[in-house]
């Protein structure tokens, strides 16, 4: 594939080329599997180690699981800055002022998952 | 002559390599791309059951084919014949959806990995990597970050408890895990330079000459050597990152049924299985690449044989190391029991993350000091504010508070009304005459009992 942006197309097909491969297979899977199969009652209910199903999926959530989505935005923050520092803090230019100026930053954002630590929410009750 | 120089030493391959493939060759690459991971696929599920088996010292599948090699495969051309039972509380949209997502972002990850360098392919100059972006570890990570998308909403789509339990359970383990593998790269960064992943297996050719006690020894080129908490932190983050033993949280058996996937069948149970799978082989791939050298030839093959490196045989060194990684993730499965949920999650924000966190910054300044570009005084007086505040936290650091010591009186007292009454500590139970009398009949020595 010719020119820069020419790799990346490849990425493109690689997911088309994914998405094709398993939509084909869906067909071939519906002309595959039995076409009428039968019907008995309550088949189609949802599982519960067979007794009959209670409420629904409309459950309450914990709170812990989106304290830690909260968690990761901030580290995937973190990591946009990271990783393109990382690649370059080396080079001549930028010496110990690149490091005192990540740390710093780092150390921000340590202070999230210290609240985090301290108000005891890593730790479940 | 350019094929005789190919044929001698390895040639590494730059990103312009890539650019000028011609469009069937990268054809040619992505449907071996595509055959060789639903062969791996196979080959795998066979391995594992076969390994631990193995362990558990049993024979294992030994019936279809030979010596039971074929038996993940028609266990894989029977789930598109199944019947498939949709529950009727399912958003039909998005439950079609999970699947796809989850085993497309698992065959994408596969397409920056390097499996060797330059060779020649039906008369053209080639990588045997079907592409390489300068930002391809970010395309890697980027997949597993998507594969995330495949789980929770099979969970949701589901309309059905233990699935809705499962995705949660794993959304969060999975976005946790990611944060330290996340972090655990960024020392390979550092290192190599560069995010794209031929690049990183280039810079681990050779390492550095190191003066040692008066000698000139080349340090390893590995990373696994070079930044070995990062390669420990990477291999714990991907088999957390993997839903695998003991880190099978969102899929334990005894609590959730199947997790996320209990209401899929057929061919959409099938997609899921082979993700995990593809998940498996991607990750331990991306730690050959990151940490292992790549598809270089481990170190004293190359003195002896000159040629190691060179056309096609990287795919065997390659795969060699991939397998012994997979083998690895089989022997935790076989060997540890599954961590509890909290303690998993404890240990990855509490330990992992700030280890990361506090290992690349003092990479960072180890190398910016080596390479002589602040000054020495500089040097040491950051060194000694470190040590002084590294001594200040370990010494002001709260101890835990030990919970009091209650006697058993006090406990008893705790105890709400209406509990079980609970007889006395130092109850002497008198023994029973019919024992008595069977001793006494059964041994006519010991008549004082």
């Amino acid at each position: 594939m010719e020119g820069y942006l020419g790799s990346y197309a490849v990425l493109g097909l690689v997911l088309a080329a994914g998405v094709l491969l398993f939509v084909a297979a869906f067909g071939a899977n519906r002309l595959l599997r039995p076409g009428r199969p039968a019907e008995p009652a309550g088949k189609r209910i949802s599982y519960e180690s067979g007794i009959d199903p209670v409420g629904g999926d409309w459950a309450q959530a914990q709170i812990r699981y989106y304290v830690y989505a909260y968690l990761y935005v901030l580290f995937a923050v973190e990591a946009v800055f990271l990783f393109p520092w990382a690649v370059i803090f080396d080079r001549p230019g930028f010496g110990g002022l690149s490091i005192a100026e990540m740390g710093i930053f780092v150390a921000v954002l340590a202070l999230g998952i210290l609240y985090a630590w301290r108000k005891k929410i890593l730790s479940w009750t | 002559m350019t094929s005789f120089v190919t044929a001698a030493t390895a040639v590494d391959p730059t990103l312009e390599t890539f650019e000028n493939d011609i469009w069937w060759i990268v054809l040619i690459k992505l449907v071996g791309v595509f055959a060789l991971l639903l062969l791996l696929t196979l080959f795998t599920i066979n391995y594992e059951r076969k390994v631990v088996a193995r362990m558990a010292v049993r024979p294992g599948p030994n019936q279809v084919g030979p010596k039971g090699w074929l038996q993940s495969l028609t266990d894989g051309l029977k789930l598109p014949f199944k019947e498939e039972i949709i529950p009727k509380t399912a958003d039909k949209v998005v439950y079609f959806i999970a699947p796809v997502i989850s085993a497309t972002t698992a065959f994408t990850a596969f397409s920056v990995m390097p499996f060797g360098g330059v060779v020649n392919m039906f008369g053209h100059q080639t990588a045997l990597q079907l592409t390489d972006v300068p930002v391809s570890v970010l395309v890697l990570l980027a997949c597993s970050s998507m594969s995330v998308y495949g789980v929770v909403l099979a969970g949701w789509a589901s309309g059905s408890t233990y699935p809705l339990l499962g995705g949660l359970r794993s959304s969060a383990q999975m976005i946790s895990y990611e944060v330290a593998m996340g972090l655990s790269i960024v020392a390979v960064f550092m290192t190599a330079g560069t995010m794209s992943t031929s690049q990183i297996v280039a810079a681990q050719a050779s390492g550095d000459p190191v003066q040692l006690f008066g000698f000139e020894v080349t340090a390893p080129g590995w990373y696994a050597v070079q930044l070995l908490p990062s390669f420990i932190i990477y291999m714990i983050a991907a088999v957390g990152e993997t839903n695998r033993a003991p880190f099978d949280l969102p899929e334990a058996e005894s609590e959730l049924v199947g997790g996320f996937h209990t209401e899929y069948s057929s061919f959409k149970f099938a997609l899921f299985f082979l993700a995990e799978y593809i998940n498996m082989i991607t990750v331990s791939a991306f730690c050959t690449t990151l940490f292992l050298g790549g598809w270089r030839a481990p170190a004293p093959i190359t003195t002896f044989w000159e040629g190691a490196n060179s056309g096609y045989w990287p795919l065997l060194w390659f795969f060699g190391k991939v397998l012994i990684l997979l083998f690895g993730f089989i022997w935790l499965r076989a060997t540890l029991p599954r961590m509890r949920y909290d303690q998993f999650m404890r240990f990855g924000w509490k330990v992992l993350i700030p280890v990361s966190l506090v290992w690349i910054l003092f990479l960072a300044f180890f190398k910016v000091a080596r390479s002589g570009a602040i000054s020495d005084t500089t040097r040491w007086v950051t060194t000694g504010v470190v040590a002084v505040l590294v001594l200040a936290i370990a010494w002001g650091w709260p101890s835990p508070k030990k919970p009091k010591q209650l006697s058993i009186e006090e406990e008893l007292h705790q105890r709400p009304p209406g509990s079980f009454p609970v007889p006395p500590m130092d109850l002497q139970v008198p023994p029973s005459p019919r024992v008595r009398r069977a001793v006494a009949e059964r041994d006519p020595v010991s008549k004082e009992v």
